[in-house]
């Protein structure tokens, strides 16, 4: 086990791509780091960096107090797990497990010991003479990670693992990752583009976009702090609405004039209202999430704004009622209890909660606040 | 309707089976000519089968048949060309192998364009490059030897077999490698524990290919190889166009069998490969 | 996120790194380049130092032995007044352009009436396909002893009772070249047959299906969506036989020997007779040097299509 630190990382191809611009990040020992965003935004070659598969234009990464920069992937004390499996196709998966162990020379009764132990716990015992070609999915992704697992790296590096399983297999895959990760107390670099993986598994979450970190932080602070508008549109599902909207001062509250085709009310703002002074009068985009739009029922508190709103569309998920109404003529979701929901063509009442909503500048796209 | 249609098909397989008589008649006249004695070939005609089969023009053709000054057949000839053949092919193979690896999964700063510059190896008339290796080959002493002929043909062979692997290896995922690299192999345990065992496949097309072409060849056989070290391409062309004496066109014949047997044996055992080999080698020529 | 060791003791860590670990890494670093080194040195010498040898001998007075002074285009001025050159130049032409169509139209022919779904395909394809195994010399035996004007078809056919069926042309000089046409398209379609047959599989099955639904006909559904969608594959073939056709040397030497005289000369037959049996280095390479500049001038607008077609497409 070790921490990890990504010190200004940089990565230009040889034909003058830049893909990473400076990546910062740090985690400690046993922490599940997600890397997470839009593809082609250089995960996989981050990824690749900290396994030693690429080198680094600039910078320095760390594995533990080691500086790694100069260590081929053998030496850096990693395994990994790559989303196509990447199993040798001609050898048998108990070879396949067995192989990195080979390499390093190690006494055959010790693999032949590690390679039992590592099947039993993730129960592919009966699979270990077969041949990758003859396994499904799921159990090609096991065996994979068996892989991993019988070296005892310090850090195990993960991309995409589950993204070629169907949506069952992948629910469950996340969860006996998320198993082993609490059992072994392992470091753990995870790469992914799906928010949720993002959200459910990792202790810290690097969101980034075009080789540049948008976010780093911890799962719920990157949900309820998003640094950004991409960050903020990212993560969460459905993601969250952006009304755009004007800072307007009524009864010496600050807040945001929000309209339908019915009316309209003043949503006013929760923030210091010293730091959004400069900002009345503008137009800001209004953050906020669906499910801090509901009905009076599900609101549970009194005293919130309201409004009544023209209803769209409306789509059941089965717990919630999905409601679509327009606001400032723009599409925006809510989230309702099923029995609440009207049906299109009918008045809503919908009750804003903005204690987590959020401001961000149209033109940087940056939080105000 | 269905009669209409019907005629239809019977024109595709008129012309279907019209066309392949066009393909099978010189397999035939060959073959019965070689069977044929002179007299037969002189009462009969082109397509009329031997009266009597007769294997004599085979006899002499394998073994006392003048291709211009010597009389030994095509024996000597057919050796020649099983060991000029059999190690070019290996070691162009071989070359084909590691090359194609390191230009699809070790691709390096200007690998794409050393790649590259491999492939005008296959574009060029090989007729440039003949003075100066003649010259080359001379002043080595291996002028008309095989030695000299197995030489050229690796060197014009490997550019056609990298091209063949590296094709066949961009289809592998570099995944493989990279796990490979991860679990502490190096460039050769990769190769040899992790790719060559799922090679298989374009080992057998690259194979077959590179043995049709260079047993077929005639070009450098004619140029480089003199007198006794003469591919049996060669001496077949010399026995054909010998001016002297009767024309004993079944003994061309048989000659001609003979050195088509080799390419022809592999093209019926391994027809699939073959047909694959070829697509395979689309850009070539 | 707390590393806080000074600079002077990372680099102590790092010097600390085992030894093997930086050899495996130069390993992995070198030996890739290594391995492909001696090749990349034949391509420059074999291949490219050659070329250039090449040249220069061309544009020298050698003769039976290589000399390596200057002599301007002396060579070329020769060769662009020698007769038997242009015969060459000619014959390559005419032999080229209906090798090239009748091989293609053969090709596609056989390729489109062997997609109908036809019973014996397996066994039709490999009759069509062998002549690609046979050696050019091999090919232009048989079809020497077939086009013998006295006794090969025309014998067959005066036999049949049509006495008066000529046909010579293997010793017409104005018709040998075509013997040349006849022997080619017999060994090269097969393959060309093969390759517009995997062109026509690969033709997305739903596309026929909806212009079927349509009500396209078959003619129709194959002139103008399943052909078209082969361009492709025609550029690869055009590659291809334009490339056998430049270097046709073999078939040439085998069936006709570049007679009867010199009418049935290509400029492969004439390079390796100056340059190897009249003792006329100089101008053999200057031939040489026709012959690659035409391949260039072939290939370069060819490859350069395909790839921008490849590219829109
Ligand atoms: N060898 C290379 N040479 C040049 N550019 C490359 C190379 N490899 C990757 N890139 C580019 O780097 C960028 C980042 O690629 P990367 O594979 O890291 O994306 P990713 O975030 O993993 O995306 P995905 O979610 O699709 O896997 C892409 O724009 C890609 O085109
Ligand atoms: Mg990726």
């Amino acid at each position: 086990m070790a921490s990890l630190s990504i010190d200004n990382v940089c990565k230009t191809y040889n034909n003058g791509t830049d893909v990473l611009k400076g990546i910062d990040i740090a985690i400690d020992d046993g922490q599940f780091l997600i890397l997470v965003g839009p593809s082609g935004c250089g995960k996989s070659t981050l990824l690749n960096m900290i396994a030693g598969l690429d080198d680094i234009s600039s910078g320095d990464i760390r594995i533990g107090e080691r500086r790694v920069n100069d260590l081929s992937p053998k030496d850096r004390d990693i395994a990994m797990v790559f989303q196509s499996y990447a199993l040798y196709p001609s050898m048998s998966v108990r070879q396949n497990i067995s192989f990195g162990l080979e390499i390093r020379k190690q006494p055959k009764a010790e693999i032949d010991a590690t390679v039992n132990r590592v099947a039993e716990m993730l129960q592919i015992t009966h699979l270990l003479d077969r041949k990758p070609s003859q396994l499904s999915g799921g159990q090609r992704q096991r065996v994979a990670m068996g892989r991993a697992l019988a070296r005892n790296p310090s850090i195990f590096l993960f991309d995409e693992p589950l993204s070629n399983l169907d949506a069952k297999l992948r629910v469950e895959m996340r969860t006996e990752i998320k198993l082993m990760h609490q059992r072994l107390k392992s470091t753990i670099v995870y790469v992914t583009h799906d928010q949720i993986e993002a959200m459910t598994l990792g202790d810290r979450i690097a969101v980034m976009k075009d080789g540049i970190v948008q976010q780093f932080g911890s799962p719920q602070d990157i949900y309820d702090n998003p640094a950004n508008l991409f960050v903020a549109g990212f993560i969460g599902s459905p993601s969250m609405n952006f009304i755009p909207a004007t800072v307007v001062e009524s009864g010496g509250q600050l807040g945001v004039k929000v309209c339908d085709d019915h009316g309209c009310v003043v949503l006013p703002l929760p923030h210091d209202k010293a730091k959004l002074a400069q900002w009345v009068g503008k137009d800001v985009i209004f953050g906020i999430r669906p499910e801090q739009i509901t009905d009076a029922r599900t609101a549970h508190r009194e005293g919130l704004p309201q409004m009544d709103c023209h209803v769209k569309v409306i789509e059941p998920t089965g717990p919630d009622t999905l409601i679509f109404v327009t606001l400032n003529d723009t599409k925006v979701c809510c989230r309702a209890h099923p029995t609440e929901a009207k049906r299109p063509g009918d008045a809503m009442q919908l009750v804003f909660d903005v204690s987590k909503a959020v401001l961000f500048d149209p033109k940087t796209e940056m939080r105000i606040a | 309707m269905a009669n209409k249609l019907s005629i239809g098909r019977l024109l595709v397989y008129a012309a279907l089976a019209l066309v392949a008589v066009y393909y099978l008649l010189p397999l035939y006249v060959m073959l019965t000519t070689s069977f044929k004695t002179l007299d037969d070939i002189r009462q009969g005609n082109l397509l009329s089968l031997p009266q009597a089969w007769n294997g004599g023009a085979w006899a002499k053709a394998w073994a006392s048949a003048c291709t211009g000054i010597e009389c030994g057949g095509m024996k000597g000839f057919f050796w020649n060309s099983v060991k000029m053949t059999v190690p070019a092919v290996l070691i162009s193979t071989m070359f084909g192998a590691v090359n194609g690896y390191v230009v699809s999964m070790w691709r390096f700063r200007g690998s794409d364009v050393l790649f590259t510059m491999l492939l005008v190896g296959c574009f060029i008339p090989f007729q440039v490059v003949l003075l100066p290796m003649a010259q080359l080959l001379g002043y080595l002493g291996i002028a008309n030897t095989t030695t000299g002929l197995v030489l050229v043909h690796v060197i014009y062979g490997t550019a056609f077999t990298t091209l063949f692997f590296r094709n066949f290896y961009v289809t592998v995922p570099d995944e493989l490698v990279k796990a490979g690299r991860i679990d502490g192999a190096g460039f050769w345990t990769i190769f040899f524990r992790i790719l060559l065992p799922v090679s298989g496949p374009i080992f057998v097309v690259c194979i077959i290919w590179q043995f049709t072409q260079i047993w077929n060849d005639f070009l450098f056989g004619v140029v480089f190889a003199a007198g006794e070290s003469q591919p049996i391409t060669v001496a077949l062309n010399n026995l054909v166009n010998t001016s002297t004496g009767v024309k004993e066109y079944n003994v061309d014949m048989a000659s001609a069998i003979i050195a088509a047997l080799p390419t022809l044996f592999v093209y019926m055992v391994a027809g699939r490969y073959f047909v694959r080999g070829l697509t395979a080698g689309a850009v070539k020529g | 996120m707390s590393h806080s060791s000074s600079p002077a003791e990372v680099r102590a860590l790092a010097d600390a790194a085992p030894a093997a670990a930086s050899r495996q890494r130069l390993a992995d670093r070198w030996l890739p380049r290594l391995v492909l080194s001696p090749t990349i040195v034949m391509s420059l010498v074999f291949v490219y130092g050659f070329i250039a040898w090449t040249a220069w001998l061309s544009f020298t007075e050698s003769r039976l032995m290589p000399r390596y002074d200057w002599a301007g285009l002396t060579q070329y001025l020769a060769l662009f007044d020698n007769e038997r050159w242009w015969t060459a130049v000619a014959n390559l032409g005419l032999f080229g352009g209906l090798f090239i169509l009748c091989t293609l139209v053969v090709g596609l022919l056989l390729a489109v009436l062997l997609d109908q779904k036809i019973r014996a395909e397996g066994a039709l394809r490999a009759v069509y396909l062998y002549p690609m195994a046979l050696s050019f010399i091999v090919t232009g035996t048989a079809w020497k002893w077939m086009l013998n004007p006295d006794m090969g078809l025309q014998k067959v056919l005066n036999d049949w009772g049509f006495a008066n069926f000529t046909f010579d042309w293997l010793v017409d000089p104005d018709r040998a070249i075509y013997t040349v046409v006849i022997a080619g398209v017999w060994q090269s379609s097969g393959f060309v047959m093969a390759l517009f047959l995997a062109g026509l599989r690969g033709v997305d099955d739903s596309i026929i299906k909806a212009a079927q639904v349509d009500g396209a006909s078959l003619p129709t559904i194959y002139r103008r969506i399943v052909i078209p969608s082969l361009r492709p594959v025609f550029f690869s073939v055009l590659l291809i036989l334009s490339h056998i056709a430049i270097k046709s040397f073999d078939l040439v030497m085998a069936l006709t020997g570049g007679g009867p005289g010199t009418s049935s000369d290509v400029p492969a037959v004439f390079m390796y007779q100056f340059a190897f049996t009249r003792g006329q280095l100089g101008l053999g390479a200057a031939s040489a040097m026709m012959m690659l500049m035409t391949i260039v001038a072939v290939l370069v607008p060819l490859m350069y299509l395909e790839t921008r077609s490849a590219k829109r497409g």
